[in-house]
């Protein structure tokens, strides 16, 4: 790709993404003091992660079966708390191997 | 000191979760065509996964740059929500200068994990956060674009997994303590499978689908179950371990 070009998606892409960051940080520095704006400000990131998570998870691998599997590994992992890596990792081992079994057989 | 030093801490579980990702971009990225430097170039200035594949996808075929810009915008909205969300969160020592700086590193992880300290966050707790996560995505990037190529392709896809093991840490030890938060998520996740699998709601793009569903689902549970300021302090202390 043309260098030029190059460097005005970078920046188109990542001025959007800055500014969408930075401003409301910039902007907003009092509290909110209304229960429903801050109640939604606590709810909103665990909203976000679930419906990032699902349904996407099941098909972030080769296979539905090895995706429930690292699924599987996942929830087991986080209730009892592992940390972050370790959840993730195994979630990853768990769906290499049923891909790698998937492979084999 | 001590709150850079526990900031870095937390953020190196983030690093390694962002390694793993950061190296299929860069693998994909080099495969649209970019050079390894330009890969690399992309995760430094934007520090965001889905913005950036989209963005590599209309890169690759020759999008608009309106098309680029309207891509970010919905899919990285989310941002704006976090860093609202993030603004109640930190004390004063976040003055206007810092948060130009720290604005930019407001990733999912990197909030979910400042959001779950139990009290008000400072500027050097924000600071150490962001650094090993910054530097794993770059250094992942790196990795990818350069090495990629001799992973064979089961072992790259059941990498794929690792972003999404990471939000599920989060979410798990949440709805275990608080039962409100289970109710409010699943809202979210039934939202999300509808855009999935209905038909005529596949076409809707997968940054406004995070928007709307998380935007309805939270807007249900602070209707429905509202976190009053004295019990959200109570339960905040209680969960403190992460």
């Amino acid at each position: 790709m043309n260098t030029g070009i190059f460097f005005t998606y970078l920046a188109v892409m990542a001025g959007v993404t800055y500014l969408l960051r930075a401003l409301p940080f910039v902007l907003c520095q009092k509290q909110i003091e209304n229960v429903f704006l801050r109640s939604f400000l606590t709810y909103i990131p665990y909203t976000v992660l679930g419906a990032m998570t699902f349904p996407a998870v099941f098909y972030s691998t080769d296979s539905l079966e090895s995706a429930l599997a690292g699924v599987f590994a996942a929830l087991c992992l986080a209730f009892f708390e592992k940390g972050l890596l370790t959840v993730a990792a195994g979630a990853c081992l768990l769906a290499f191997f049923v891909q790698l079994a998937e492979l084999l057989l | 000191m001590k709150e850079i030093t526990q900031g870095i801490r937390d953020g190196i579980p983030i690093a390694l979760g962002y390694l793993s990702v950061s190296f299929t971009f860069g693998l994909m990225a080099v495969e649209a065509g970019l050079t390894w430097w330009q890969a690399v170039l992309i995760s430094a200035a934007n520090l965001t996964s889905a913005g950036q594949f989209a963005g590599l996808d209309i890169m690759a075929a020759g999008g608009a740059m309106f098309e680029m810009a309207l891509t970010q915008l919905v899919i990285n909205m989310r941002y704006a929500l976090m860093s609202l969300s993030l603004s109640q969160k930190v004390d004063s020592s976040v003055r206007m200068r810092h948060r130009f700086i720290i604005g930019f590193a407001v990733t999912d992880e990197i909030f979910a994990v400042a959001m779950s300290r139990d009290k008000k966050i400072s500027r050097f707790y924000m600071y150490g956060l962001m650094l090993c996560p910054f530097l794993g995505w770059t250094s992942g990037t790196a990795l990818g674009a350069v090495l990629g190529n001799i992973l064979p392709e089961f072992v790259r896809n059941s990498l794929g997994i690792a972003i999404y093991g990471m939000f599920i840490a989060i979410i798990v030890p949440k709805v275990k303590k608080e039962a409100q938060y289970l109710k409010v998520i699943l809202i979210a996740v039934f939202l999300s499978c509808c855009f999935a699998w209905i038909p005529f709601l596949k076409a809707v793009s997968s940054g406004f689908v995070v928007i709307i569903c998380a935007v309805l689902a939270a807007g249900a549970g602070a209707y429905f179950f509202p976190i009053q300021p004295e019990a959200g302090r109570l339960s905040a202390v209680k969960e403190g371990e992460l």
